[in-house]
């Protein structure tokens, strides 16, 4: 890449690349306990190998400092940028050079097919790859970065539709539980769910996205939402998929559910779900570049 | 107690299993997934390796080339195998292969044929590549090896392959058909207990 980097730059350059490694090869703290959780509640003796074969996994990618699964995801980036942050303007390039660098020392799975040409890029670079969405925080100089490896598995079942008004909430529900139930099986269950609900299938289906990063045990401050959070969560529990779908217990380390207004003639949802082995992080520079993460205990870069 | 099938798999190792048994393998496991069905199956060119009772992957492997020639298993999770779905009724029929391996369910093509030529489906856990790896102990060669890494025929030994749960059997069941009936009923239910409260604004 031609793209100069200043000492600075290049010091996000290194920090993002490092973390992105170290979420290949860690589950998020939230995650790791959640689906802890749900072997212990276990009681389908062939459910229960299954979570057996996923810990004894998780501890020899560790050991071996090998990625989790092999399908280490197409890179997405969401970013809350204060106005201030003194990096705003290079931060794209930054970022797309911590990919190109994770991928070759980790080294990470390329997965960034160039669309029409149909050939895989080989180092995670390609039009829209990394995937990069902003907000921008006025008045804050400082810029969170929350990643997420988008694997195919557990992209396939995505979907966003537009119903009408009239389908009401009743139709919202019945869309998820159909995806979950039709679409999930091969998405490597337990699975996370997030739901989006908007105007439109762009924003409904960017809600369902962040829904899905909110992190696992945490519940939209919301009323009603926290409702059919908890509606959801109870429904698909009880449909028992199990882990790898064989039937279990459980289904779904959690459901989130994001919203925004919605046209009068309009209720759109989006629904997105990560796998068991759903990588994403949340790393928060300060302007000074010291950083904070939110998502690995006791991870240093 | 662990049931463990050794290649050659015949008739009778797999016979009395029914779909949501839980098993191992050990012996010959050769990968392929959808460029290497095709060339076998709508091309009709065998791979040298002979393939019956063998156990047959859907995966594409990450592997290294050592220094000396030989082979290093990195990463080696299943893949979903209702992709092959077109092709493996053929596949089973020409290669003799009697366990398969992959991730979610396959068809009612592939069901067929199993009955028909008595082999069996099975899914490892999804994501748990590293594990895969593990139980590979060796990688003896590799065939249309033109198709780039992931599609090349990998001939492997693994050692305890497994968990493998059967989801299709030779008596005609299929386990993620069956599961699949389980869930739309319950969702029916569950959508009827949450329908009432459903009702925001109104
Ligand atoms: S769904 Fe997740 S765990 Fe399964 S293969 Fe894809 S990335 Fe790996």
């Amino acid at each position: 890449m031609d793209t100069m980097f200043s000492e600075a730059e290049l010091r996000i350059v290194n920090s993002v690349a490092s973390y992105l490694s170290v979420m290949s090869k860690h589950l998020p703290d939230d995650v790791f306990d959640r689906l802890s959780e749900m072997r212990k509640n276990e009681k389908n003796d062939g459910a229960k190998a299954v979570y057996d074969c996923m810990f004894k996994n998780l501890d020899m990618a560790v050991t071996l400092d090998r990625p989790i699964c092999q399908d280490t995801g197409l890179i997405q980036f969401f970013i809350k940028a204060g106005s201030g942050f003194p990096y705003l303007a290079n931060l794209k390039n930054i970022l797309t050079e911590a990919v190109r660098i994770a991928t070759e020392v980790t080294p990470l799975r390329p997965n960034a097919v160039d669309t029409f040409r149909e050939k895989n890029s080989g180092n995670n670079i390609a039009v829209g790859s990394p995937w990069i969405e902003w907000d921008i925080v006025s008045g804050s100089d400082d810029a969170e970065i929350e990643i997420y490896m988008a694997g195919g598995g557990c992209s396939l079942p995505g979907k966003a539709l537009v119903l009408m008004p009239s389908a009401g909430y009743e139709g919202v529900a019945k869309a998820v539980l159909e995806t979950v139930c039709d679409r999930g099986i091969n998405a490597c269950p337990p699975l996370i769910v997030g739901v989006g609900i908007g105007t439109c299938a762009d924003s409904a289906g960017l809600l369902s996205k962040k829904a899905l990063l909110r992190g696992v045990g945490t519940e939209n401050p919301d009323k009603d939402a926290q409702k059919l959070e908890k509606m959801l969560f109870e429904g698909l529990n009880n449909i028992g998929i199990g882990p790898n779908g064989i039937t279990g217990t459980e289904s779904v380390l959690d459901v989130h559910v994001e919203f925004a207004a919605h046209h009068p003639a309009t209720l759109a949802v989006g629904i997105s779900v990560g796998c068991w082995a759903t990588r994403y992080g949340r790393i928060h520079f300060n302007s000074d570049l010291s950083y904070e993460i939110k998502t690995h205990g006791g991870v240093t870069l | 107690m662990k049931k463990v099938l050794t290649t050659p798999v015949k008739d009778e190792d797999i016979i009395d299993l029914k779909a949501g048994d839980t098993v191992y393998l050990t012996g010959l496991l050769v990968t392929s997934r959808d460029d290497g069905h095709r060339r076998l199956v709508a091309d009709g060119i065998m791979p040298e390796i002979d393939l019956k009772g063998a156990g047959l992957y859907h995966a594409g492997p990450i592997v290294k080339k050592l220094g000396d020639g030989t082979y290093q298993m990195i990463s080696c999770g299943p893949t979903t195998s209702m992709r092959m779905e077109k092709f493996e009724k053929d596949f089973i029929r020409k290669t003799g292969v009697k366990v398969i391996i992959g991730k979610g369910g396959m068809g009612q093509d592939t069901v067929d044929a199993c009955k028909e030529h008595k082999a069996i489906h099975c899914v490892f856990p999804g994501g748990c590549a590293v594990v895969a790896a593990d139980e590979i102990k060796e990688i003896k060669g590799v065939e249309w090896e033109d198709f780039g890494m992931p599609e090349a025929l990998w001939i492997l030994e693994a050692v305890e392959f497994g968990p493998l749960m059967v989801t299709i059997d030779t008596h005609g069941n299929n386990l993620f058909a069956e599961n699949k009936k389980i869930f739309n009923d319950k969702l029916e239910t569950e959508f009827d207990k949450m329908k009432s409260a459903l009702k925001f604004g109104h």
